[in-house]
C-alpha cells in the first residue's frame, strides 16, 4: 500500500507542474551555458557533476574572499586566489591566468555592466533593495573598495568571487554580525583561527564561519561567553563526511539576541578529530558521541567518549560515505 | 547483636518498561533507594534514519520522518518539507500552508494529550489515560479522514500537502476545538488541584534556567525555567506570525512547572486554531508549482520549528542531486533527554518515573 502510494503523488506533480517542469529544464541549460543571469547556488550544481566536495568548498570559499576583500578589510591573497580558481570554472573566461590584475578588473567590470543591461528589470528592482540597505556600512565600504587600484588583486578578485551573484547585490543584513565575529576572533584568539567566513543567504543569511580546529575550543568558548556573542545556546551539532575531509557543524544561538551563527570545523579523515565542546556546552556531550559513534570522529577532552546509538561492538561507522554494511542483505 | 550489612545496588530498568515510554533503558546505582549514579542506555530504536536517507529522494524520505517523533509526525513532516522548500525557494500555496497549521496544531493538543494520560498514569492515576486517549482519538480521526492515516501521515509534501480538506472537514475541526476548551477544564478540575499529585510532581526534577540553556534544552523543558522562547514567536515560521498566541512560561522549573505549561499550551495551540479555522481561504490549491524531480540547489541549510516536544531541526547538505548528500535531524527528545542522568542523581527510585515522564521523550524520535 505504501509503495502505491509514494507513486501516485508523483504522477499527481507530472500534471500539475508539467509547464514547470520543462521551465525548469531550460533553466538547468542555461547554468551550462551562461552563468550570467542565474545565482551562484544553482551554477554551481551542473558544473561541478558528481563531486560534492567542490560544490561545498567553492561555495564556501567564494564569498569568504568577498568578506575579506570588502567587509573585514584584510587582504588575503590566498583566499582571493581560491576565489578566482573558483570562478576559473566559468566558461566565460576560459584565459583568465594570462591577463593582468588591471586587466582583470576592467574585464570583470565589464562583464557586471553588461549584465546589469541583460537584466534591466531585476535589477531596477534590486536597486530598491540596495537603496534600502544603503547606510549599512558594508554597502559603504564594497563600492570604494572594488572600484580604487590600490586595491590592486584582494579587490577586484573579491568582487570577481561574486560574478556568479546577480550584480547590485546589496550586502546581506547580517555581513556586519559576521565581518565582528570574525574581527573578535582574529583578535582575541588567534589570527589564523578563522579559515573563512561567509553569509548562507538561503538560510536566512546565516553567518558562517570555518574556525580552524586547533583554535576551536578557544573560539568556542569565546563564542560562549564574549558579551557582544553571547551565544550560550548550541543548538544543533552535525558531523559530515565530505569524502575528502570531515566537518563537524555547530548552530549556534544566542538567547538574548537572537542570533544565529554556523560554526564549521574540518578535520582530515584518516584520523578525524576535533577539540570537544562538552566543557563549553553541556548539550555536546551526546551529540559528540553520536557523531562519533555514527561517524567515527575523535572529540578529544570529552568526558565519556562511548557510541550511543550502535552496539558497543560494532564494527566500523555507518555515516561514513565507505561505510560497508558486515551482511549486505540488512 | 549484628550489623547490618549495605551494599550498592545496581538496578537496570527497561529497555522493556511501560515506564520508559519505548525502549529506552537506564542503569541505576541505589544507595537504599536514592540514585547515586543513572547511565541512559539507547539506540534500541536506531533505524539509520539518516543513512537511509541519502539514498532516497525527498519524497521518499517524508514517510521515515513519521516514524521519527510517531507521536508527533505532522510536525516532522513540516521540518523536512519546510527545509527542502527553503532551499529551492518554493512557494506554498495559502491554502495548503493553513491546513499544514492546522494539522500541526492539531498534532500538537493530540501529542500533549498522550503526554498528559502516559504522564498520570506513570504517577499512579489510571482514569485520566482513558480520558486524554478518547480526545486523542477525535484527532486522528480526524486526520483519518484528511490523509488516510491515523498516525505516520505522510500528508505533507515538497511544495503543498497530499490532500484537500474533505468536505465538511473544517467544520468538523471547528466543532472539536470549540468542545475541547471545555474538555481541558474538565481535566484540570480532574487533576490539576490533586493533592497526591501534587506532592507528588512539585519541586520535583527542578533545574534553573542556565542549566537549561547549557544543556541545550527546548520546548516546555526550556518554558518551565522562565526562558520565553518559543520558535513560533521568536523565529516565526508557517503562518504563526499572523496569530495571536502566547507563549506560558515557569517559573522554577521543576515537574509541576513542566505540567503547567504544556496544559497551557494546549489551550493556546486551540486558541491559534481558532483564529485559522475562521482565516481558512474556502478555495485554492493544494499544492504548489514544484519541479518534476526535486533537486534543492548545491548548498546546506538548517531549518528548526517548535514541535510539541522542543525544537525539532533539519540540516540538510544537499549537492543539486535528488537524494541528499547529508541530513541530519536536530531531534528534542534526544537532546532533553541528556539532563536526565544529573537530574536523578540524590533522588528516589520512585522519582525516576516522575522525572523521566516530564521531560517528555519518544523513543523513536531519541533513536532516529
Amino acid at each position: 500500500m505504501s509503495e502505491g502510494e509514494r507513486k501516485r503523488p508523483d504522477e499527481r506533480e507530472d500534471d500539475v507542474s508539467a509547464a514547470s517542469a520543462g521551465e525548469q529544464r531550460t533553466g538547468a541549460l542555461e547554468d551550462g551555458v551562461s552563468a550570467v543571469n542565474i545565482g551562484e547556488r544553482r551554477s554551481g550544481a551542473p558544473e561541478d557533476g558528481g563531486s560534492a566536495v567542490s560544490a561545498g568548498e567553492k561555495r564556501t570559499e567564494a564569498p569568504e574572499a568577498g568578506a575579506a576583500a570588502t567587509g573585514a578589510g584584510t587582504s588575503r591573497p590566498e583566499a582571493a586566489e581560491t576565489a578566482a580558481d573558483g570562478a576559473r570554472t566559468e566558461p566565460a573566461a576560459p584565459a583568465r591566468r594570462k591577463e593582468t590584475e588591471e586587466e582583470k578588473a576592467a574585464r570583470r567590470k565589464a562583464a557586471l555592466e553588461a549584465r546589469e543591461a541583460a537584466k534591466a528589470a531585476k535589477a531596477a528592482a534590486a536597486a530598491q533593495d540596495a537603496a534600502a540597505q544603503a547606510g549599512s556600512p558594508g554597502a559603504a565600504q564594497a563600492g570604494p573598495q572594488a572600484a580604487s587600484p590600490g586595491a590592486a588583486s584582494a579587490g577586484p578578485a573579491g568582487a570577481a568571487a561574486e560574478t556568479n551573484e546577480p550584480p547590485p547585490k546589496p550586502p546581506s543584513p547580517n555581513q556586519p554580525r559576521l565581518d565582528r565575529a570574525v574581527q573578535l576572533l582574529r583578535e582575541l584568539v588567534a589570527d589564523d583561527a578563522v579559515e573563512s567566513a561567509s553569509i548562507n543567504e538561503a538560510n536566512d543569511h546565516l553567518p558562517t564561519l570555518v574556525v580552524r580546529k586547533e583554535r576551536w575550543l578557544q573560539a568556542a568558548k569565546l563564542f560562549r561567553s564574549h558579551e557582544e556573542l553571547n551565544a550560550n545556546y548550541l543548538r544543533n551539532v552535525t558531523g559530515v563526511d565530505y569524502e575528502t575531509h570531515m566537518e563537524v557543524v555547530y548552530h549556534l544561538l544566542s538567547l538574548d539576541s537572537g542570533h544565529n551563527y554556523a560554526i564549521k570545523v574540518r578535520t582530515d579523515r584518516d584520523r578525524p578529530s576535533v577539540p570537544s565542546v562538552t566543557p563549553v556546552w553541556e548539550t555536546a556531550n551526546w551529540n559528540e558521541r553520536e557523531i562519533y559513534d555514527l561517524l567515527g570522529i575523535d572529540f578529544p577532552g570529552h568526558p565519556d567518549l562511548r557510541r550511543i546509538m550502535m552496539p558497543d561492538d560494532w564494527e566500523g561507522h555507518p555515516l561514513r560515505k565507505d561505510y560497508v554494511p558486515l551482511d549486505p542483505e540488512v | 547483636m549484628c550489623v547490618i550489612r549495605t551494599e550498592e545496588l545496581l538496578l537496570n530498568v527497561g529497555p522493556q518498561h511501560p515506564s520508559t515510554h519505548g525502549v529506552f533503558r537506564i542503569i541505576v546505582k541505589l544507595d537504599g533507594e536514592i540514585i547515586t549514579e543513572a547511565t541512559p542506555v539507547m539506540g534500541y530504536l536506531h533505524r539509520g534514519t539518516e543513512k537511509l536517507a541519502e539514498s532516497l529522494n525527498y519524497t521518499q524520505i517524508i514517510p521515515y520522518t513519521d516514524r521519527m517523533d510517531y507521536v508527533s509526525a505532522m510536525t516532522n513532516n513540516y521540518v523536512l518539507v519546510h527545509a527542502v522548500e527553503k532551499m529551492m525557494g518554493l512557494t506554498v500555496p495559502e491554502r495548503a500552508e493553513f491546513l499544514r497549521l492546522i494539522v500541526m496544531e492539531l498534532q500538537r493538543i493530540a501529542s500533549h494529550l498522550v503526554w498528559w494520560g502516559t504522564y498520570l498514569l506513570d504517577i499512579g492515576a489510571l482514569s485520566p489515560f482513558l480520558y486524554a486517549f478518547n480526545d486523542r482519538e477525535r484527532i486522528l480521526q480526524l486526520f483519518n479522514e484528511l490523509c488516510g492515516a491515523r498516525l505516520t501521515y505522510n500528508y505533507m509534501r515538497v511544495g503543498g500537502v497530499k490532500w484537500d480538506a474533505p468536505e465538511g472537514w473544517i467544520d468538523k475541526v471547528k466543532a472539536f476545538v470549540k468542545s475541547m476548551y471545555g474538555k481541558l477544564d474538565d481535566y484540570h478540575a480532574l487533576v490539576s488541584g490533586n493533592e497526591i499529585f501534587l506532592s507528588r510532581i512539585k519541586g520535583v526534577g527542578a533545574y534553573d534556567a542556565e542549566t537549561a540553556i547549557a544543556y541545550g534544552l527546548s520546548g516546555a523543558n526550556l518554558r518551565s525555567t522562565g526562558v520565553k522562547w518559543d520558535l513560533r514567536k521568536n523565529e516565526p515560521y508557517s503562518l504563526y506570525d499572523r496569530f495571536e498566541f502566547d507563549v506560558p512560561v515557569g517559573r522554577n522549573g521543576d515537574c509541576y512547572d513542566r505540567y503547567v505549561v504544556r496544559m497551557e499550551e494546549i489551550r493556546q495551540s486551540l486558541r491559534i486554531l481558532e483564529q485559522a479555522l475562521e482565516q481558512f481561504p474556502p478555495e485554492g490549491e493544494t499544492m504548489g508549482k514544484v519541479p518534476r524531480v526535486i533537486r534543492p540547489p548545491a548548498g546546506e541549510i538548517y531549518v528548526r520549528i517548535e514541535s510539541p516536544r522542543g525544537e525539532i531541526g533539519c540540516y540538510i547538505v544537499s549537492t543539486g542531486k535528488a537524494e541528499p548528500y547529508r541530513l541530519k535531524f536536530r531531534r528534542p527528545s534526544f537532546v532533553n533527554l541528556q539532563i536526565l542522568p544529573k537530574l536523578l542523581v540524590g533522588e528516589s527510585m520512585t522519582n525516576l518515573v516522575t522525572i523521566l515522564g516530564g521531560i517528555d521523550i519518544v523513543l523513536g524520535e531519541v533513536d532516529c
